[in-house]
């Protein structure tokens, strides 16, 4: 402490005013409002941050207390019952399965078109594709909502009779139950397109960042233009994949509106992705926020806290992802 | 191994630009050639031609002929990449792959070109690294990434990659500009064996260097900003010192331009 104390606070000997009066004095009074606007907004951004973080905790934990259920394993959601049971178990599971499908679908048809328009694509065919991609970005996703229940849902009837037809036996794509296609897979590619649009314009501009000599060193190899883009571009854009990909995870997970619309919620967990039902947290609480009584409105905030710590969770892994790979990375050629 | 190359009216296009103009040359198998002349004269341009990379630089476009032995480079049914293959670039500045390890680095070019077995690929990255005078820094290592070499042992990686899959010609675009005088010296002796087996074109601003390493030197020059490039002379490296037949040449060795 006393070694920083110097530091800290110069005596004043050692730091004479040199510059005159007038100017001095205005510009102590400038560095002084400007210390206190921003110290006070730093604090005040803190407190709101704390004040929400508190808010949500102290609600979650009214809830899981009077959750006569287990708030982790339990299948159902019923707070306003008597005894009131409720469990997020497949609100999570829906969450993540249709998260996972949207990701498996559009990471690498994303990272397909941010080649294709990045390297392969000629300049007056890229610049106008990568404003389509990027308009796809612009749709509201009430929009995409509605769409999904009145086109894709009847269109992919089809897709999902092909599916179980042939593809029966990888348990996920046998269709057990009737109905219209309002499942898990449905809510998958419905996100799939709705997150294609940042994922492909972020990786683009990663991919549009090889340094020339990384490309040039693979080319006089004799290496064709598709072993430059594995030899260079890729290794040198994975890490910006993976960001773009958490980026449309993120969107992915909290997507609202769009899943609302399609799914046909029913608190099951079920690995037949075709069969309709199912939820997530986020279509969960736009469903249920209205009608809920107090301790509804809680048991909502709750699982929409676990929501929150997924999307932590997962942005943790995306950034151990990248730094394990640092060494790697490209920053010291 | 090594091939001859016979250059004859090339001339090279960055879209409009024209860069260099009308350049004829030959270059015997198993010998260094020097390029030297002021900067933005097209030595670098002229380079990438004789391994078809000029025009993989938008809007680049070459006119003219480059034989490799009887084959024209920029014959109608001549693949640039199968010309790549045999034709080998190491860079101005070092560019290992960064994501690749030492030893994978070394072994790139092998594993585009599929031509090997997997019992020898060892070998021959131990032999072409001990061609570059890296094996003995590296052996250790052959597992950790090439970026953490460092910039001198990175270009003496690049040689290594290059001439391991033992192409009939090795380009180099000053090789050595971004390194030490020790490893300079290193890749300079390194560039007296390697013409045992390769024929070597070097582009260098070093005058002692082309002077150390190079049979023949070759010295372009522009007439005036704005026009292209041209090659003045090529001669034997001792005559271009001791007594160049043009004008111009004596004066940018004697550095009194350029
Ligand atoms: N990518 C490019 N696009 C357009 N013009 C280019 C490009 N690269 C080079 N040029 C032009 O071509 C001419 C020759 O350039 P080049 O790089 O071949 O010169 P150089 O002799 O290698 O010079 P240096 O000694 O500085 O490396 C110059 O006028 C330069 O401006
Ligand atoms: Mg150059």
């Amino acid at each position: 402490m006393a070694s920083t104390t110097p530091i800290d606070s110069p005596p004043p000997t050692q730091a004479p005013p040199v510059a005159t009066e007038k100017s001095t004095s205005t510009g102590r009074a400038g560095d002084k409002i400007f210390l206190a606007l921003s110290r006070g907004s730093g604090i005040l951004l803190l407190a709101i941050m704390a004040s929400i973080a508190g808010f949500l905790a102290y609600r979650s934990a009214i809830a899981i207390s009077a959750d006569e259920g287990n708030f982790l394993t339990t299948f159902d959601w019923d707070p306003a019952g008597d005894p009131p049971v409720f469990g997020i178990a497949v609100l999570l599971f829906g969450t993540v399965v249709s998260s996972v499908i949207a990701m498996v679908i559009a990471v690498p048809i994303a990272v397909g078109i941010a080649l294709f328009i990045s390297h392969y694509a000629p300049r007056r065919l890229a610049a106008p594709l990568a404003y389509v991609v990027d308009l796809l970005a612009a749709v509201p996703s009430i929009i995409y909502g509605i769409w999904g229940a009145l086109f894709l849902v009847p269109y992919l009837e089809g897709l999902n009779l092909w599916l179980d037809e042939f593809f029966a036996w990888t348990y996920l794509f046998e269709k057990t139950e009737v109905g219209v296609a309002r499942s898990l897979f449905t809510v998958g590619i419905l996100l799939a397109i709705m997150i294609l649009p940042i994922v492909t314009s972020v990786s683009r501009e990663v991919f549009l960042q090889v340094p020339r000599m990384n490309e040039e060193a693979a080319l006089a190899l004799g290496a064709t233009r598709w072993e430059v883009i594995r030899m260079s571009v890729l290794p040198f854009g994975r890490s910006g994949v993976i960001s773009a990909s958490m980026l449309g995870l993120g969107r992915a997970l909290g997507e609202t509106m769009a899943v609302a619309t399609v799914l046909s919620p029913s608190f099951v967990i079920s690995f037949h992705l075709l069969n309709p039902g199912g939820g997530t947290f986020a279509q969960n609480i736009a469903a249920k926020f209205d009608e809920a009584n107090e301790l509804g409105r809680d048991a909502l905030i709750a699982s929409g806290l676990v929501l929150f710590i997924l999307t932590l969770l997962v942005n943790g892994a995306a950034r151990l992802i990248i730094a394990r790979r640092k060494e790697y990375s490209g920053a010291n050629a | 191994m090594a091939k001859r190359i016979d250059v004859s009216g090339l001339t090279a296009y960055y879209s409009a630009h024209k860069a260099i103009e009308d350049i004829s040359m030959t270059v015997e198998p198993r010998s260094v050639t020097a390029f030297i002349g002021p900067s933005g004269c097209g030595k670098s341009t002229f380079l990438r031609t004789l391994n078809r990379m000029h025009e993989v630089t938008p809007g680049g476009r070459v006119e003219g002929k480059v034989m490799l032995d009887d084959e024209n480079l920029y014959g109608s049914n001549v693949d640039p990449v199968a010309v790549r293959r045999t034709v080998g670039m190491v860079f101005q500045r070092p560019n290992p792959f960064p994501t690749m390890s030492i030893f994978d680095n070394v072994a790139a070019g092998l594993r585009l070109n599929g031509s090997y077995k997997k019992n020898q690929l060892a070998d021959v990255v131990e032999k072409s690294l001990r061609g570059a005078n890296l094996w003995n820094e590296v052996k250790d290592r052959l597992n950790k990434p090439g970026s953490g070499l460092s910039g001198g042992q990175q270009q003496r990686l690049c040689i290594a990659r290059a001439i391991a899959v033992e192409p009939e010609v090795l380009l180099m675009d000053e090789p050595c500009s971004a390194l030490d005088p020790i490893s300079t010296l290193a890749i300079e002796d390194l560039i007296g064996e390697l013409k045992e087996r390769f024929t070597i074109v070097i582009v260098t601003h070093n005058m002692q260097q082309a002077a150390r390493v190079s049979d023949r030197t070759a010295f372009f020059n522009l007439a005036a900003v704005g026009q292209p490039g041209r090659l003045i002379e090529i001669d034997e490296t001792e005559r271009i010192f001791a007594n160049p037949s043009v004008q111009a040449t004596e004066d940018y060795i004697s550095g009194r331009f350029g």
